[in-house]
């Protein structure tokens, strides 16, 4: 099964964790004209790393590694999923009946529907896996 | 093995030591009759040469300070007259003022026979081209290994430091086999040597390198030796004891300081006592033999140890480790002594972060705190937090294994921390006490 086109590039950054951080990143993202779709925060004590899905990665991550950030690009599904109650069960059950571990997870709000960020262990099975039981995936064109 | 001198380098033990004991006993009278300073030092602290009647009473001998050198600028401290003098040498004072040393011509041939016999026990002689790049002039480094080289027969390119690109095309021409100079100056002709399109390892004749005059480490010699194909060698020295003087042998395994010329101990820099055989300390130097400037328990400053067993290669002189840190570097955590070098080694062979670091010590409820701040390198980010987790436990976990104390360890972004030129000022001191 083609799985590629649901594969969609996310930016990582290491961020130390202290006031303004964010709001660099942020800033730099509107200098850059780049609209962030979603974001997480995943924080330890000193540090944290900001994900973020953004139109534009390549002009996101060449910005924001020219301000001396670390940047990397880590691959994620985005399921749609049913914004009432049951919703994140239906994906999560799913995934787990077939052994697939989910690293971490954020979600948002999307116009017709929620829309949950998965990052898991083994992306090409996930995918497969969360067709296979008529879910429904966004394609990575969406976020261009 | 070669010698230069086997009967002293390959004296038994006691010998040697009856032989530092009647050395030491002779300059210990000569400085209460002819030294001023000395005399009313000994004074001072109570002793009187006949209170030495063995080896180990050195202890009780005033120590001497570089502040005394400067303090008697320029020659107050010299105890030959002028005419005696064959040479000056002037320090270049960066730390203060400068500080003068003299040398009676016995004295230059301690100097130069002290580096006979080191150049010899790593191996060269004649026959070898010895490209000697320390500075000329002023310095004791380029002199020094001059005399030293020419002694043992090789052929010296006094090529002194810059213009390094010449120095490469010398290095090739004149066919050097081994070279003398500081280990950055060396990373530095690789590097220059690279852009010039020539390997140092695979174009020029070079094989061993005589590195010194500023502190380096294991993975400085490793990298050197892998990267230009050559044999790299310690050597120690510092102008109040006539400059570069002692060298490691072909075992690589510390430095021979050769007793004859030097008593050395290690103390407790807090305390001033001297700690038992193989502790670590700062290094502790008698010069048994200097004739114009003599130096009695001169402490320099350098943090090392002693291995007094019998090297490898035979000889029973005792080595001293590489100088692992600067006393006044020195911090005391909990009662322990610890030095930024140490972290800097312990970094170095961590590929997951960089070798940029700040120290932050503090004292929360009465205990020390240790955080040493590290930079994340880029090829190792993980967006996952375990991983980075991972990373820094293991900093922390190779943190304590080197320097003996729990520390704890923050990552931050690469580039954040403050870049030195020179000097580094790598720690944050935030403790009241």
């Amino acid at each position: 099964m083609e799985t590629d086109q649901y594969v969609i590039k996310q930016i990582s950054i290491f961020s130390e964790n202290r006031p303004g951080r964010l709001a660099a990143i942020a800033q730099a993202m509107e200098e850059e004209k780049v609209n962030i779709f979603a974001f997480s925060i995943a924080e330890a004590d000193q540090f944290g790393v900001v994900r973020a899905l953004v139109n534009h990665t390549e002009k996101a991550h060449k910005k924001l590694t020219s301000m001396g950030f670390i940047v990397s690009f880590t691959d994620v599904i985005a399921v749609r999923m049913r914004d009432e109650p049951g919703g994140l069960y239906a994906i999560a059950k799913v995934l787990g009946e077939a052994q697939i571990n989910i690293d971490y997870a954020y979600a948002y709000s999307g116009r017709d529907a929620a829309v949950l960020i998965l990052r898991v262990n083994n992306v090409k099975d996930a995918i497969t896996t969360l067709l296979e039981h008529g879910v429904t995936l966004i394609e990575n064109s969406f976020f261009r | 093995m070669v010698s230069w001198d086997p009967r002293i380098e390959e004296m038994p033990k006691e010998d040697l030591q009856r032989l530092q004991y009647r050395l030491l006993k002779t300059l210990v009278y000569r400085l209460y009759s002819f030294s001023e300073f000395y005399h009313e030092r000994m004074k001072a602290q109570g002793v009187h040469p006949d209170d030495i009647t063995q080896l180990s009473d050195v202890r009780n001998l005033p120590f001497m300070f570089k502040s005394d050198l400067r303090e008697h600028y320029p020659d107050w401290l010299f105890t030959a007259p002028q005419e005696e003098l064959v040479r000056y040498h002037v320090s270049s004072g960066t730390t203060g003022k400068p500080t003068v040393v003299g040398y009676t011509q016995r004295d230059i041939d301690n100097w130069t026979t002290s580096l006979a016999r080191g150049l010899t026990s790593c191996g060269l002689g004649r026959g070898d081209v010895i490209q000697v790049s320390y500075g000329y002039g002023l310095f004791t480094g380029g002199l020094g290994l001059h005399y030293g080289a020419e002694r043992i027969g090789a052929t010296v390119i006094p090529a002194s430091v810059g213009n390094t690109e010449r120095q490469i095309e010398l290095m090739q021409d004149l066919r050097a086999t081994a070279i003398a100079c500081t280990p950055s100056y060396l990373l530095h002709m690789g590097e220059v040597a690279e852009k010039m399109g020539v390997s140092i390892k695979k174009d020029t004749s070079l094989r061993s390198a005589i590195l010194g005059a500023e502190p380096w480490s294991e993975e400085m010699r490793t990298r050197i030796q892998e990267w230009l194909g050559v044999r790299a060698y310690d050597i120690y020295g510092t102008s109040e004891l006539y400059g570069p003087l002692f060298c490691e042998c072909s075992e690589q395994t510390g430095i021979h300081m050769w007793g004859d010329l030097a008593l050395a101990e290690i103390i407790d820099p807090s305390t001033g006592e001297p700690l038992e055989p193989g502790e670590r300390g700062e290094l502790t130097v008698t010069m048994l033999q200097k004739e114009a400037l003599p130096m009695v328990r001169f402490r320099i400053g350098d943090i090392t140890q002693i291995d007094d067993a019998v090297c490898l290669c035979g000889r029973t002189h005792p080595r001293i480790k590489r100088i692992q840190g600067r006393v006044d570097d020195m911090l005391i955590i909990r009662g322990i002594n610890v030095f930024p070098s140490q972290v800097e080694h312990a970094l170095m062979g961590i590929q997951e972060v960089g070798s940029h670091f700040q120290i932050v010590v503090d004292r929360k409820s009465e205990l020390d705190t240790m955080l040493i701040r590290v930079e994340v390198s880029p090829e190792a980010f993980s967006d996952r937090i375990n991983d980075l987790m991972k990373i820094r436990n293991t900093v922390a976990q190779r943190l304590k294994g080197s320097l003996n104390v729990a520390v704890d360890v923050e990552l931050v972004e690469p580039g954040s921390l403050p870049r030195f030129e020179g000097k580094a000022k790598r720690v944050i001191d935030r403790r009241k006490i």
